[in-house]
C-alpha cells in the first residue's frame, strides 16, 4: 500500500512546490486530494488534459500542490472560470474544487447556474461547515445553533444541503461522501469525472480547529467518528424509517440523470449558424 | 451602429469567445456576437451576472482563445474583481464599457463619461491596465482590433470606453479587408515544457503565455507569485513581480499611448477631449477656425497609461486649454497634474445631466 502511495505522490505532486502545505494537521482537505488523485489515476487520464481549478479558502489551496494545469481563481467564482476554460477547449477535463462558503454563499449564484446549464464539468465541494481560513465564521452550511466566531450566541440561520441544492438546480450527477468513507469517496469522484454533464460531489469534512473546537466535537478522530455514526448509505436509508433518519445524512450517489450537455448543444448551434 | 462595429472589430481581431450579461446600452454587442460567433466556430455564452462573464473570459483566454465581454457602468463595477485577477495573472482579454449616465443605476439610456477613473482604478490594489476611448463608429471597429492586439502583446486586460451616443450612433463605415488588418497574437513558449518558467522576468517584462492543455502544466493564481507561478510572500519576490508588472508597458509606451491631433500646428487654444465629446469638440474647433480663432483639438484615444507626452506638448504650446467631459473632470484632473507653468489657463467643462456636450457649448466656453 505505502509503495503505491509513494508512486502516486511522485507522479502527481509538484516537486518544485515548496511544501509543507498550508492545511492544519488532521485537516480533511488532504484526504480529498488523495481521493481525487486516486480517482484520476484509476481513470488513466493524462495530466496534460486535466484542469484543476479552485476558488478561495483552505480548499482553494488544493490545486497548487498537484502537477496539472491549475488555476486558483477568485472567491466563489471558480465555476465561471471553469466554464470559460471548458468552452474554449472542450477536450480538457475540468474539475473545480470549492469550499462550502465559496460554493454556496459568495458563489451560490454561479453554483446553481452551472448546474442548470449542464456543462461537462466536475464540481467538488469540501463542506466543513465553517469559514476556516478566515478564522471560524459561520457559513451557509453551519448547523442551526452551532457556535462560530461571528455567531458567539449560536447560529440562528438554517443550513443549506449542498447536494439537495445541486439536485434542485438540475445537476446531472450528485454524490455525497465524507472524508471518513474514503473508498466511497474515491468512487464518487471517479464517477463524477466519468459522467457526461455537470456533476457535483459534496464531501463532508472536518475543521476541528475552527468548527469542532467551538462545538465540543473534539479532535479530527472524534469528528470522523461522528461522520461514521451519522452517515447512512443511500441504499440503507431506503430501508430505514424517516424517524430513525432524523439526525443522519445520506451518502452515495444521490442523483444520476441524463440531460443534454451544453457543449453538445452549442455544437448544434454552430451547425445551425453556419447553414 | 457603434456596438455592431465593436462586435465586428472583435471578430476581425480573432475574438472567438464572448461572455456577457444583458445591460443597456451595451446589449447589442451581445446580440450581434450571439449570432456571429457560432458562424465562425466561436462561442457566445450569456452568463448569470457580470462577475461570471469576466471570470469566463479570463478562463477562456487562459485556455487559448481570445475573449471579450461588454457591459455598462453597473456591470463594470461587478467586473472589477475578476478584472483585477486578469491584471495580476496577466491574462489577455478585452472589456467594453459602454458608459451611461450616473452612479448606481443612474441614467441607463443616456450617455456619460463617469467611469474613466473606474476603468483605471476600479479594481483594488496597484496594477497596470490599458484604457482606450472610442468616438466614432469607425473607431469602434479599429480601436477594438487595436485593443485585442495590445492585450495580446502586453498580456494585459484592455478596457474600451464607449458611451451611449457612440455605441448607438449609426454611421457608414467601410471595414478594411482582413489582409489589411494587423493581428497580433500572444507569445507562447518556444521552449519545451520542462524549461518553461511561466512568469520569467526578461528584458521585456512580458512572459510567454502557455495554453492550458498543451503540455505546459503550470499554476495560475491571483496571489502574488514567484516566477514559477507559486504563491509567495517573500518581499524580494513580491517586489520583483510588482515591478515587472509596472514596467512591462514602459518600452511599448509610444504604441500604447494613442492620441490624434487636429489643427494643433498653430493652435493657441486647445481642446482635449475623448469619446463622443471629441465629436462635438471637433465641430466646435472647425467653427472657431472659420472665425479665425487658432483652436486645435487633442483627441485622446488612450486614456491610460495617460498620454503624458501628447498632453505636455499641448500644455507647452497653448495659452488656454479646455477639457470638456461628461463627468466632473476626471481627465481634467490628469491634465492638471501635467501643468508646470503659471501662464497657462486650463479649464474644465462638465455636464453630468445625461445630455451630450454640444459644439455650441464648447464654443461658448472657448470665447468666454
Amino acid at each position: 500500500m505505502s509503495k503505491e502511495i509513494t508512486k502516486l505522490i511522485h507522479k502527481y505532486l509538484r516537486h518544485d512546490k515548496k511544501f509543507p502545505h498550508v492545511w492544519c494537521p488532521g485537516c480533511g482537505n488532504g484526504i480529498v486530494l488523495g481521493s481525487l488523485i486516486r480517482a484520476i489515476d484509476r481513470l488513466g487520464l493524462k495530466k496534460d488534459e486535466i484542469v484543476l481549478a479552485s476558488g478561495i479558502g483552505c480548499s482553494g489551496r488544493l490545486p497548487v500542490y498537484v502537477d496539472f494545469n491549475t488555476l486558483h481563481s477568485t472567491h466563489g467564482r471558480v465555476l465561471t472560470f471553469a466554464t470559460g476554460i471548458k468552452l474554449a477547449n472542450p477536450s480538457l477535463t475540468v474539475i473545480a474544487v470549492m469550499g462550502d462558503g465559496d460554493a454556496t454563499a459568495i458563489g451560490g449564484n454561479h453554483f446553481i447556474h452551472a448546474a442548470r446549464r449542464n456543462l461537462n464539468l466536475t464540481a467538488i465541494i469540501i463542506n466543513n461547515q465553517i469559514y476556516g481560513m478566515t478564522g471560524g465564521q459561520f457559513s451557509p452550511t453551519t448547523p442551526y445553533g452551532s457556535n462560530a466566531t461571528t455567531a458567539p450566541y449560536g447560529n440562528i440561520e438554517h443550513a443549506f444541503s449542498i447536494a439537495d441544492l445541486a439536485i434542485a438546480a438540475g445537476a446531472a450527477f450528485v454524490g455525497r461522501g465524507t472524508v471518513y468513507h474514503v473508498h466511497l469517496l474515491d468512487k464518487l469522484i471517479e464517477n463524477a469525472i466519468l459522467k457526461s454533464g455537470y456533476s457535483v460531489v459534496e464531501i463532508i469534512s472536518n475543521c476541528h480547529i475552527q468548527f469542532g473546537r467551538r462545538n465540543d466535537m473534539g479532535n479530527p478522530v472524534a469528528m470522523m467518528e461522528w461522520m461514521r455514526d451519522h452517515a447512512v448509505t443511500v441504499e440503507k436509508a431506503r430501508e430505514m424509517e424517516t424517524e430513525t433518519l432524523k439526525d443522519k445524512f445520506t451518502i452515495g450517489i444521490l442523483a444520476n440523470e441524463e440531460r443534454s450537455i451544453y457543449n453538445e448543444e452549442y455544437d448544434k448551434i454552430r451547425q445551425k449558424a453556419k447553414n | 451602429m457603434g456596438n455592431e462595429a465593436i462586435a465586428e472589430g472583435a471578430l476581425a481581431a480573432g475574438c472567438r469567445f464572448f461572455a456577457g450579461y444583458p445591460i443597456t446600452p451595451a446589449s447589442e454587442i451581445s446580440e450581434v456576437l450571439s449570432d456571429r460567433l457560432p458562424q465562425v466556430g466561436g462561442t457566445f455564452i450569456q452568463m448569470e451576472d457580470e462577475m461570471a462573464s469576466m471570470g469566463a473570459i479570463v478562463g477562456a483566454s487562459i485556455a487559448g482563445v481570445k475573449s471579450m465581454t461588454a457591459t455598462s457602468g453597473p456591470g463594470f463595477s461587478l467586473m472589477q474583481e475578476n478584472l483585477g485577477y486578469a491584471c495580476i495573472t496577466e491574462t489577455p482579454c478585452v472589456v467594453v464599457n459602454v458608459m451611461r449616465g450616473g452612479s448606481s443605476t443612474g441614467l441607463p439610456t443616456c450617455p456619460g463619461q463617469g467611469d474613466v477613473m473606474q476603468a483605471r482604478w476600479g479594481t483594488h490594489g496597484d496594477h497596470p491596465i490599458i484604457v482606450l476611448a472610442v468616438s466614432t463608429v469607425a473607431d469602434c471597429f479599429e480601436i477594438t482590433v487595436r485593443a485585442f492586439n495590445l492585450s495580446e502583446k502586453y498580456r494585459i486586460p484592455v478596457v474600451i470606453l464607449s458611451d451611449e451616443v457612440v455605441s448607438h450612433t449609426r454611421e457608414t463605415v467601410i471595414l478594411p479587408s482582413s489582409q489589411d488588418i494587423e493581428i497580433i497574437d500572444r507569445m507562447t513558449p518556444a521552449s519545451p515544457p520542462e524549461w518553461y518558467v511561466p512568469y520569467k522576468s526578461d528584458s521585456t517584462g512580458i512572459p510567454n503565455l502557455a495554453v492550458f492543455g498543451e503540455g505546459y502544466r503550470y499554476h495560475v493564481t491571483g496571489l502574488f507569485h514567484d516566477e514559477r507561478g507559486f504563491p509567495t510572500q517573500r518581499s524580494e519576490e513580491v517586489k520583483a513581480f510588482s515591478n515587472r508588472l509596472c514596467r512591462k508597458l514602459v518600452q511599448g509606451i509610444h504604441e500604447i499611448q494613442i492620441a490624434r491631433e487636429f489643427m494643433m500646428n498653430d493652435a493657441d487654444v486647445a481642446i482635449i477631449a475623448y469619446g463622443s465629446v471629441a465629436r462635438s469638440a471637433k465641430s466646435a474647433m472647425n467653427d472657431a477656425r472659420k472665425k479665425g480663432q487658432k483652436v486645435g483639438l487633442l483627441q485622446l484615444i488612450t486614456l491610460f497609461p495617460f498620454p503624458e507626452s501628447h498632453v505636455d506638448n499641448v500644455l507647452s504650446q497653448c495659452s488656454r486649454v479646455l477639457v470638456p467631459e461628461m463627468n466632473m473632470g476626471q481627465i481634467y484632473g490628469e491634465v492638471m497634474k501635467r501643468v508646470n507653468r503659471h501662464e497657462i489657463d486650463v479649464e474644465k467643462y462638465s455636464r453630468i445631466d445625461g445630455q451630450l456636450i454640444t459644439p455650441d457649448e464648447i464654443i461658448h466656453e472657448l470665447i468666454k
